[in-house]
């Protein structure tokens, strides 16, 4: 329940916040790849468990998911893998409904709760949705925070619905699209931080086609930070392990501080 | 209720029932989409409901299914297949519309409503190819860009097809994640409409997805089982069918049958699902039958998951049933009660493929084969012996003849 609380405390001493997206089960060293994002200066991690429709997701993460399902994920596994994670960062898991539901809220909430996991952000699951079948009072009850999407098509009157009933951060889709890398920031992206600061005093974070340290650094001259999935995702099926990761995190790093 | 619109000869029945608050039939239903595509579906739900209440509307609609895709299409006595079957056996006759099955009445109610709401451009999410084909149509008729996601699996054995849409000036974009069969081309549909949404409708083929697409295509689609109806109440001296059939993939034409006699107490309402290899072997797409409630595409029903809530392989000869779920409202009509739900295997469709066509010449399509399939088995049996069913014929075999010859070699 310290995600919120966590990124408050670090936008109010002026850092710009930085969340990367890591496929959880995407082969043995994914807890090491964990590490040394937080290592890097990731102030919480997004945790994937691998989903086989991710309809809001692109090739990338696509094919990440389903790499890590075909080594034998199961969201169990990744909620106990990440249990033994030891890192400052608060950790959010990214998954579908389905998931959750076919769990049940309950047990689910409580995997993560005991797992040390501090939020879910489930995002086939709308606000009026996410209220109709309780899935929030269930994640409150167990401490577990509920990040909620808000796009360039979300009218008004549901952001201020979205506003009222996100906890944790909340998560700015900087572009009409699926997540995957761009080659240069939307347009969308900067009315989309301007809207949504305007509209909350929660923590927002722009998020989707954000792949480059420059990206990252002007998305968040928009807002209070970034979360960036696919670029980082591209290196790990590349072959790549902690020690890409820590220097593509570390850039990311570096650029939002500059 | 606005009268019946009569234009070309196509009757329209009144408007059937929405679904209750927040989309939902019984438990199922509703609206499990990313946040993007909220407005839109918002903005096609109020449309929809405006236009069908529009006698403008509805009688364009009804000169299109007149004039363009040949409606109303006839209910055919199979006296041949009767005798043999020992049931009295009405064929309502979809194979018979412009393309060839009853996808076309979905897409010309879509298209129009694409127009209305100033969209230029649709998208569409096809299995068999038949829905791609007659969005493609609809496209070339409006003269809107037109995409279609196919499964690479389903490219590769229903290529002409593929060539069809070509022709009709769509682009076809094969999907080759997943299981590249129909449930990851609605997947890639789902997401290039994310990205495309303020310009681009999409026209889903079923009554499947987020609300307001199981109402909607039921609602177009009802104009089966209204002609039916009265079409049957005229060859059976004004009686209705005891058993009214249609095979299930996502459920659309036998959605639009069930519409016309789910008042009919006395009248049996029957889906057949794809059985593939077996419903014990696995390799099926029987989601009544063997699947568990889900949310998937937009929408809670039922699913064929794993024991972690992963969505599973369908498998079926047909390509149109090749789907691991099924519309909410046939989920509801299973819960309830007021429908049944059976399956045909893939051996079983084959068979029905060369009887009907070998008793009666007409060569179905695959999906309604299993219909015909399951009736074979199951006259004597769930079915006594002169019964009066209607089965509904929701395509013609043409893209399937090379299929089964390869199948049957040498007859």
């Amino acid at each position: 329940m310290h995600l919120e609380s966590t990124l408050r405390a670090s936008r109010d001493t002026g850092r710009k916040l930085l969340v990367p997206y890591v496929t959880g089960g995407l082969g043995k060293d994914w807890l090491d790849v964990v590490r040394a994002c937080s290592d890097a200066g990731a102030d919480a991690i997004e945790i994937g468990i691998p989903f086989s429709d991710p309809v809001m997701d692109g090739v990338t993460i696509q094919e990440a998911s389903q790499r890590s399902l075909d080594i034998g994920a199961t969201p169990e596994s990744v909620i106990a893998q990440a249990s033994e994670l030891d890192i400052a960062a608060p950790i959010a898991v990214m998954t579908y409904y389905n998931i959750v539901a076919h769990m049940g809220h309950a047990r689910f909430a409580s995997l993560l709760a005991n797992a040390g996991i501090d939020a879910a952000i489930l995002p086939d699951l709308p606000v009026d949705e996410m209220k109709r079948g309780g899935w929030d009072a269930t994640a409150r009850s167990h401490g577990v925070e509920c990040v909620l999407l808000a796009s360039p098509t979300t009218t008004d009157a549901r952001l201020v619905e979205i506003c009222a009933a996100a906890s944790g951060f909340l998560y700015a889709v900087s572009l009409l699209g699926v997540t995957g890398e761009r080659k240069g920031l939307a347009n969308t992206a900067a009315s989309m931080g301007a809207r949504l600061k305007a509209a909350t005093d929660i923590p927002v974070l722009l998020g989707v086609g954000i792949s480059t340290p420059e990206q990252a650094a002007e998305a968040s001259s928009h807002c209070d930070g970034v979360v960036v999935g696919s670029a980082l995702v591209r290196r790990l099926l590349q072959s790549g392990g902690p020690i890409e990761a820590h220097k593509f995190v570390a850039s990311l790093r570096a650029a939002l501080d500059a | 209720m606005n009268p019946p619109v009569r234009g070309g000869g196509v009757i329209l029945g009144p408007q059937g029932p929405e679904p209750s608050e927040a989309g939902r039939f019984g438990e199922f239903g509703g609206r499990f989409v990313p946040e993007t595509l909220i407005a839109a579906l918002e903005e096609l739900e109020n449309e929809f409901r405006a236009a069908w209440h529009d006698d403008a509307f509805r009688s364009e609609f009804s000169d299109l299914l007149g004039s363009y895709a040949g409606r109303p299409t006839p209910v055919t006595e199979c006296h041949r297949l009767s005798d043999k079957l020992g049931v009295r056996v009405l064929l309502k006759r979809e194979d018979l519309t412009h393309t060839g099955s009853h996808k076309i009445n979905n897409v010309l109610g879509q298209a129009l409503l694409t127009r209305r709401m100033g969209k230029g451009r649709v998208i569409a999410e096809t299995g068999a190819g038949q829905h791609g084909v007659a969005t493609a149509t609809a496209a070339a008729l409006f003269g809107l860009e037109c995409t279609v996601f196919m499964g690479a699996v389903d490219v590769e054995r229903q290529a002409l097809n593929v060539w069809r849409m070509r022709l009709l000036g769509a682009e076809v974009i094969p999907v080759t994640s997943g299981s590249a069969t129909l449930k990851d081309a609605v997947n890639d549909a789902m997401r290039e409409w994310v990205a495309s949404v303020e310009t681009t409708h999409y026209c889903l083929g079923s009554v499947m997805g987020p609300h307001p697409f199981p109402w909607m295509v039921r609602e177009f689609q009802r104009v089966v089982g209204d002609e039916a109806r009265e079409q049957c109440r005229s060859i059976l001296d004004g009686g209705d069918p005891d058993y009214v059939v249609a095979c299930i993939g996502g459920g659309s034409n036998a959605m639009g049958t069930f519409a016309g006699f789910v008042d009919l107490k006395d009248t049996a309402l029957v889906g057949v699902e794809a059985a593939g290899l077996g419903l014990e072997t696995g390799k099926h797409g029987a989601a009544v039958n063997r699947g568990v409630p889900g949310y998937v595409h937009g929408m809670r029903s039922l699913f064929l998951q794993d024991e972690h809530g992963q969505v599973l392989e369908a498998h079926s000869i047909s390509a149109g049933l090749d789907y691991p779920g099924i519309g909410p409202e046939h989920a509801a009509l299973a819960a309830s009660g007021r429908a049944r739900y059976e399956s045909a295997t893939d051996d079983e469709a084959v068979s029905g493929f060369v009887l009907l066509s070998s008793t009666e010449g007409i060569v179905p399509a695959l999906e309604p084969a299993h219909a015909i399939g399951w009736l074979e088995r199951a006259v004597g049996d769930t079915i006594p012996s002169g019964s009066t069913v209607l089965v509904t014929l929701s395509g013609r075999g043409d893209k399937d003849a090379a299929q089964i010859a390869e199948r049957l070699g040498s007859l």
